[in-house]
């Protein structure tokens, strides 16, 4: 009996002690990969026969992509253990995930957007990929506002741990339609710009800003879940404590 | 008392949205009981008997029935249980028969006689055929405690059953979950009236606050 | 006397007969669907050759959009009167008890849509090979609609307000329904086989069948504690 007393509540205080000591190592993590990646990808790779530069975009729209997809499942695989084991800090992660999520879903429909520009002569594609992070944004903004809509903070976590895993379910018959509605209605003119062939150097820079991205999304990530933490967690007395301590600090300070 | 204990809660404890309703909870219902829970409002009480009747799953501790954890048993305990919330669970477009044979399906099989039986004894004999968005809310009330009247089961969870009932309304009531718990069955109510039975035992609420604050509680 | 028939069968009677007692509120989305296709001429002009081009987009969309609004009463009555807490704890398998809702469901609202479509079809000039199209991928998609439908408005349930929430939730899990049930009526109206896309309807229906009910019940537990 006491140990769920203490799963359900212990594991938060945990969670916010042990990740102290993590944030400014992946603060150093992600800032030094992403510079590297970013001077890499800008400056030494070479350019592409037929995109010529605009390319580079790439270094910022796929690793982003591939997180936008990724934190979906994490949030529903959160909300999943959540509602299992009846623990509370997967609920947390749950409800921070869901707008960095969104964030980077609107990251990549906008780099996706600009490099629509110079590549297929508009801003707005009804491309297959671009479709498909649309219908992904809509379903990070159900669970948004789902997430928003209840008073009762038990209820709104749990139902919005329902929706993101109906919503996994979907994820891949709505990719799969989409992709299928694109064939069937893909123009012409499309089909002639056909797939660049990636040369291994211009890999070596995306790599690293993938890593560079996935720790930054950890970095968030952990950054918004010690927020709900302490917003959750408010009355307990060790909540307390911390803020006595961190009164006490700036006082010795001034 | 040699009467078999039906009910055993063990250690149980309630929190929501970071507050704690109640915790060590300990109780025991014996067959022929009828158990009235006390307490201000606010202090549980609804909460106490939605967890009892497994509407809300969300405890920590243990319910047995029968001497088996209620989760293992929950097929034989949802048959052998009785629940009336604050809600009436009336449907106003129907009439009150239509209503009473949704519920007759829920319980197993019961004859219409017995339904229209169940109606004249809450004193709503003529009105079966009747809309019951056209009933005052006393009666409607009573289309809801009809199913008191035909039901099976052993364990009875009523809360605030005598709500919006007048004083026969009332005394009607009392006599059948006498009735009821003298036949063996266990009647576990709450009330902010006074109920007149012989050997009402009483479970208080506030005997299970936890009156230190919540941190506390968690590393303690 | 006969024996009560089972839960199965006395919910979907129930809520057939609550259906038919509030019919207003099964001809409303009926009038809307009629009066949003009329706005469509009034809007592009009435080219007969465009609104033909474009009809099976639109009476899928305009379907799609009329089996929202009738979405949030499908559990409202049951949360507010109480006896959506009495299904819960019924001994009945609760999976049966939401197909038995959704089943009745459908047929009050998803049926009638699907029997209109063609009377619609005909005021946006749909080439006549596209009516069977029409009508069959109706029959499938607006019961897997109402389906998934009913897992959102098992979620919004317990909140005051849930109409514009329940559309933002479930409009993008409608979106393969959509795909292709427009598509197979866009084929149909070309005079190509249409066979492929009611079968992905199908296959749709059917996951949403195992599945959603489940989905439905656990969010109807978590609302009814809300």
């Amino acid at each position: 009996m006491n140990w769920q007393w203490f799963h359900r509540l212990g594991s938060p205080r945990w969670f916010y002690e042990k990740t102290d000591a993590w944030v400014p190592w992946l603060i150093i993590f992600a800032w030094g990969l992403l510079l590297t990646g970013t001077i890499w990808g800008l400056g030494f790779a070479p350019m592409d026969a037929k995109q010529k530069d605009s390319y580079r975009i790439l270094y910022v729209h796929a690793p982003v992509a591939f997180i936008s997809m990724a934190c979906y499942y994490l949030m529903a695989i959160a909300g999943a253990i959540g509602l299992i084991w009846k623990m509370k800090l997967p609920y947390m992660v749950m409800k921070s995930a869901a707008p960095i999520g969104f964030a980077f879903t609107v990251i990549v429909l906008a780099t996706g957007s600009i490099w629509g520009r110079p590549t297929w002569g508009t801003w707005w594609e009804w491309d297959g990929r671009m479709t498909s992070y649309l219908v992904l944004s809509f379903l990070y903004l159900g669970v948004i506002a789902l997430q928003n809509a209840f008073q009762s903070r038990d209820t709104a976590d749990k139902a919005s741990a329902i929706l993101a895993l109906v919503g996994t379910v979907n994820i891949p018959i709505i990719y799969k339609s989409v992709d299928w509605w694109y064939t069937l209605h893909q123009p012409a003119t499309l089909k002639l710009v056909g797939k660049s062939t990636i040369h291994v150097s211009m890999l070596y820079p995306l790599f690293t800003m993938i890593a560079g991205f996935y720790v930054f999304f950890t970095l968030v990530l952990i950054l918004f879940t010690r927020t709900e933490i302490l917003r959750r967690e408010s009355k307990t007395q060790w909540v307390k404590d911390l803020a006595a301590g961190n009164a006490r600090k700036e006082e010795v300070a001034q | 008392m040699t009467a078999p204990v039906l009910f055993e809660l063990r250690n149980l404890a309630c929190e929501r949205d970071e507050r704690l309703l109640f915790v060590r909870l300990n109780a025991r219902f014996y067959a022929g009981q009828a158990v009235q829970i006390l307490g201000p409002n606010g202090s549980g009480k609804t909460t106490l008997l939605r967890i009892l009747a497994g509407v809300n799953r969300d405890y920590q501790g243990d319910i047995y029935w029968q001497g088996k954890p209620v989760v293992d048993m929950a097929w034989e305990f949802a048959n052998d249980l009785l629940y009336l919330g604050h809600l009436p669970g009336v449907k106003k477009s129907l009439t009150p028969l239509e209503n009473l044979r949704w519920y007759a399906a829920l319980q197993g099989s019961v004859a219409d006689a017995q339904l229209l039986d169940a109606l004249v004894q809450v004193n709503l004999a003529g009105y079966e055929d009747t809309p019951c968005y056209q009933l005052s809310a006393g009666q409607l009330r009573r289309v809801g405690l009809a199913r008191l009247f035909f039901s099976k089961a052993r364990i009875w969870i009523l809360d605030e059953p005598f709500t919006a009932l007048d004083k026969s309304g009332i005394a009607q009531l009392e006599n059948r979950l006498i009735a009821h718990a003298e036949a063996g069955g266990l009647v576990l109510v709450t009330s902010h009236q006074d109920i007149r039975f012989p050997q009402l035992q009483t479970l208080n609420m506030q005997d299970f606050v936890e009156f230190s604050t919540f941190g506390e509680t968690a590393h303690g | 006397m006969a024996k009560s028939p089972s839960l199965f069968t006395a919910t979907f009677r129930r809520d057939l007969l609550l259906a038919f007692r509030h019919k207003g509120e099964m001809i409303n989305p009926l009038v809307f669907f009629l009066i949003a296709i009329s706005m469509i001429p009034l809007g592009l002009g009435p080219d007969k050759e465009l609104l033909m081009r474009i009809a099976p987009g639109i009476l899928w969309v305009m379907a799609l959009l009329a089996t929202l609004l009738s979405l949030d009463n499908l559990f409202r009555s049951d949360f507010d009167d109480g006896t959506l807490e009495q299904l819960l704890i019924s001994p009945h398998p609760l999976y049966l008890s939401m197909l038995a809702k959704v089943l009745a469901y459908w047929i009050a609202t998803g049926l009638p849509l699907m029997l209109m479509s063609p009377l619609l079809g005909v005021m946006l000039s749909l080439p006549s090979g596209a009516f069977i199209a029409l009508c069959s991928s109706l029959l499938i998609g607006t019961a897997a609609m109402s389906l998934i439908g009913a897992v959102g408005a098992a979620l919004t349930v317990g909140l005051r307000k849930g109409g514009l929430l329940i559309s933002l939730i479930v409009m993008p899990l409608y979106v393969p329904i959509l795909i292709f049930g427009a598509s197979a009526v866009a084929e149909a109206a070309q005079g190509n086989p249409f066979t492929m896309q009611l079968a992905v309807l199908g296959a749709i229906l059917i996951m949403a069948l195992l599945l959603a009910p489940l989905a439905t019940a656990g969010a109807l537990r978590v609302s009814v504690n809300g």
